[in-house]
């Protein structure tokens, strides 16, 4: 890479940070419980809109794995949810009504927050329907992983979005509020992804599984992306650029070995697909608030409608993390 | 006589102060060397915590940073205050803040106690071993480093660049010859009371203050002056990755380490709570006395370190995305690719799978569709048919579709009317068998109800597609078990060539092939061709095929059906 297009990636940087400090004019906080945040905890940051069902389980799974302290963004909820946040211990909510996609998706919101809090902290960066998987989390919980991060000199870890569905139409099992969402959406597709590198960022672009299978057969480029990288010791001078897909420095993008090795990787069990969907992708379509003019919801809505069934014969059913690693969905590396 | 702890120690002090209890209680005088980076106050409340204990003493306190001087002169200063303080004490043993003892402290003196002339060190020459990381060995000991390799690593790097290309190089100290082993030892009184009383020390001692990580080699290398006994083996267990940082133990290494049967074990994560709560409650003598055994926990740990440097074969994924030429294997299996040989014999498939039995599909890389076997919709791992997925990226698909039947031999038919995005990737892979027949692309034109004007276009296109496809596989870089053969060639004894395939795919049957597919029927496939010459159209893939061998009365007497040999 030449100077001058790291330069550049320097600048652009700095845009997104400054970006993210006008942003912060949007946010107003509702309850700042962020003096409990110890030297060396945990913190988790989130943007979430009307997912009262969903929330009580995501604080639980991540309160178990050892998350300290939750930052999360109320975008204009009206389902009690953010009444419900404002009650638990471990939050800190900041409300807005601003457009979601103005602010890139939560992406500006959030790098202000992890800018203001999470500097020199762990910090994992999640919705609210993504569960982290990583190596031997069924035994260790994640202060393990990120000690042996720091050890190891890593400053990011990769989670790729796996699609969790169930079996059947998506909105046949009710999912119920507390309820974990892998007992209905239990499946997923184990070997179906195409990887290609963006040299400019340095990041893997990785797309497939069953929303490129069902719902893009006929654009598969503007599938989703599925790589991500959630889980970062936090800088104030990085930022997040798209989601939580890429980030500035561009060295934090280098989670994969390029020398025929593998690196320690986990898996952000997507579980989007339960029957709060449908609903959701309907009133999406309306907000019109999501990336690259809604295409996706687009592309549900239109699928939806005959309501698919993403399961197929091959689909796998998700046991354990040490599944994924043997399909090779996600690597220890040299963690042991 | 009995065993005197020397503990450094640097975070988690309340696991350091949990061992170093657990280490008196049994009877062994401890020292406690804190490094000088440890807070004040922490230190003070570390030191007042202990305060109780009678045998257990704090040494003068030095600098630890990994890879410098100050960590064996923490070593030295702690160990003379051992052995002055402790008369008792025979063997010295050396282990850290996150080390823990693992048998019945007894079990460990008595195995001292039965070896008194002993020296535990782990100790090699530098020549003949290949464990140090970062290409730095011999040089460890000829070059100067005093730049931190932690904090300046540039100037680190830059500083030893200069001195190679300058061919500056230090003078070994007369009478010691470098060895390495790992820093955790058990040294006896004699062994070493010579080194630290040796009047030469000062010279010893300046010498290594500038060698590269002296904390593996000080006491490694002046052991060798002394010792009567060196037996060359730590008694920690501690295991070490890649970058030369030790792998650590969690709750979940418990039964690993209760069968290692190890004395000692680092590095222990500070929060595995049921480890430190299993072996430092002394079940008295609950293990059997054996030589230590840390077999599995190596093979475990080696494991991991393969599989960071090597990886697994043929697998792209979010954390493994090799670059062209390093995948250390370009798929997970082998597989066959055959072009030709379902244009030429009917039913080729169901007779290639009832030969090898093997999953055999149509031409997965077809236009229209992909032709998996038996006309599945998905595949293995989800892989959609559809074309239109599959063109988005071709080779990952093939990938794919190996990694994800890993197990089973995939055959697949290829030919000049599939995307050929993939020639190279199968021309390279050594694990693709590739055989050809050249030029059958032209009996399904043949046989075709198409208007001759077309068949002739069409014919001139797929000649050069295939033709491209050929050079590939004909150029120095391809790597795959590649057979070709013209169409002539082909068809005047194909029991030889199928026969050597099928034994190669190593088929579950040794038998001779019993049964041969059925081939389709080429009368006036020679003048066929004939026609394409005569519209300017030269097809030379098949080879030379006679106008009038269809009027070969040999050739119009009807076939066998079966040849059984």
């Amino acid at each position: 890479m030449g100077v001058w297009q790291s330069y550049r990636l320097r600048l652009q940087r700095k845009r997104w940070l400054i970006r993210a400090f006008r942003k912060r004019r949007e946010l107003r906080s509702v309850i700042n419980r962020t003096a409990q945040i110890k030297p060396g905890d945990i913190l988790l940051f989130s943007t979430q809109r009307n997912e009262v069902t969903r929330l009580p389980y995501f604080l639980k799974y991540y309160r178990d794995i050892g998350v300290n302290h939750f930052v999360i963004v109320d975008n204009d909820s009206d389902d009690g949810s953010l009444d419900y946040l404002v009650d638990q211990p471990d939050v800190s909510v900041w409300y807005t009504r601003h457009s979601y996609k103005r602010s890139r998706f939560g992406v500006d919101w959030l790098n202000w927050l992890q800018r203001k809090y999470g500097h020199e902290h762990w910090t994992l960066v999640v919705d609210p329907d993504e569960f982290l998987v990583y190596p031997f989390c069924d035994t260790r919980p994640l202060r393990a992983l990120t000690d042996w991060l720091d050890a190891s000199s890593i400053k990011s870890f990769s989670a790729m979005l796996l699609d969790m569905y169930p079996k059947g139409p998506i909105d046949e099992q009710p999912y119920r509020a507390g309820q974990d969402p892998l007992e209905i959406a239990s499946w997923f597709d184990a070997g179906n992804y195409t990887i290609s590198r963006n040299h400019r960022f340095g990041n893997l672009w990785i797309q497939g599984g069953p929303r490129a299978r069902v719902f893009f057969p006929d654009m598969p480029e503007s599938a989703p992306a599925l790589n991500k990288i959630p889980l970062v010791k936090w800088d104030r001078r990085y930022a997040y650029v798209s989601s939580t897909h890429m980030l500035l420095p561009r060295g934090l993008n280098l989670v994969y070995d390029e020398w025929g090795g593998e690196k320690a990787s986990g898996v952000l069990l997507h579980t989007k697909f339960l029957d709060t969907f449908t609903v959701k992708a309907a009133e999406e379509l309306t907000r019109k608030q999501h990336y690259a003019a809604s295409v996706e919801y687009k592309a549900y809505a239109a699928a939806l409608q005959d309501n698919p069934d993403l399961w197929c014969k091959w689909s796998e059913k998700y046991i354990n993390w040490r599944q994924l690693e043997i399909l090779g969905l996600m690597s220890k590396g040299n963690w042991a | 006589m009995t065993v005197g702890i020397v503990m450094l120690v640097h975070t988690a002090l309340g696991r350091a102060e949990q061992v170093a209890r657990h280490w008196h209680a049994a009877g062994c005088p401890v020292v406690i060397h804190v490094d000088r980076n440890v807070a004040r106050k922490t230190h003070d409340a570390f030191v007042k915590a202990l305060s109780d204990l009678p045998d257990l003493r704090f040494s003068r306190r030095h600098r630890c940073e990994w890879g410098t001087w100050g960590i064996v002169a923490a070593s030295q200063s702690a160990s003379e205050l051992m052995l002055e303080e402790f008369p008792q004490v025979r063997h010295v043993y050396l282990a850290s803040g996150s080390c823990l003892p693992l048998r019945p402290v007894q079990e460990l003196i008595d195995y001292l106690a039965a070896r008194p002339r002993t020296d535990f060190i782990e100790s090699a020459t530098t020549a003949d071993v290949p464990w140090t990381v970062g290409g730095l060995d011999h040089e460890r000991f000829t070059l100067r480093f005093p730049f931190s390799w932690k904090k300046h690593r540039r100037l680190f790097d830059a500083y030893v660049r200069l001195q190679r290309r300058l061919r500056l190089r230090r003078q070994i100290p007369r009478g010691i010859v470098p060895h390495m082993g790992s820093q955790w030892w058990c040294l006896t009184r004699q062994t070493l009371s010579a080194i630290l009383q040796d009047p030469e020390r000062e010279t010893y001692d300046s010498y290594f203050r500038k060698v590269w990580i002296p904390d593996e080699s000080y006491f490694q290398t002046l052991a060798r002056l002394y010792s009567t006994n060196i037996e060359s083996r730590s008694l920690t267990l501690s295991k070490f990755d890649f970058q030369g940082k030790p792998h650590i133990f969690y709750d979940d290494h418990l039964q690993l380490l209760r069968r290692s049967d190890c004395f000692v074990a680092r590095k222990i994560w500070p929060h595995a709570d049921r480890l430190y709560e299993a072996f430092l409650t002394d079940a008295a003598g609950a293990m059997k006395r054996t030589e230590p055994n840390p077999g599995k926990i190596d093979r475990i740990f080696a494991k991991a370190v393969e599989k960071r440097t090597r990886g697994r074969p043929g697998l792209y994924m979010q954390s493994r995305f090799p670059n062209s030429d390093w995948e250390n294997g370009l798929t997970s299996g082998r597989y066959s690719v055959f072009c030709g040989f379902a244009d030429l014999f009917k039913d080729f498939e169901p007779w290639l799978h009832k030969a090898t039995g093997a999953r055999v599909h149509g031409h997965l890389f077809g236009p229209e569709r992909v032709e998996f076997a038996q006309n599945q919709t998905t595949m293995n791992g989800a892989l959609s048919s559809d074309a239109t997925l599959r063109n988005y990226n071709p080779c990952a698909f093939l990938t794919n579709l190996i990694w994800n039947t890993r197990g089973e031999r995939q055959c697949f038919q290829f030919g000049p009317a599939d995307n050929q995005e993939i020639n190279w990737l199968i021309a390279k892979d050594p694990n693709a068998q590739i055989s050809v027949v050249s030029g059958a692309w032209a009996v399904h034109l043949f046989n075709s109800n198409r208007n001759f004007a077309d068949i002739r276009k069409e014919a001139a296109h797929l000649q050069r597609v295939e033709s491209e496809f050929l050079n590939v596989l004909r150029s120095p870089y391809s790597k795959a078990r590649i057979r070709i053969w013209t169409m002539a060639e082909f068809i005047e004894a194909p029991m030889e060539p199928l026969q050597s395939i099928i034994d190669e795919i190593g088929s579950k049957s040794l038998r001779r092939l019993a049964e041969v597919p059925k081939m389709a029927d080429l009368k006036g496939f020679g003048q066929f061709l004939q026609n394409l010459k005569n519209q300017g159209m030269h097809p030379y893939l098949m080879g030379d095929f006679p106008v009038a061998r269809d009027l070969d009365p040999q050739q119009s007497r009807p076939r066998k059906p079966y040849l059984v040999k």
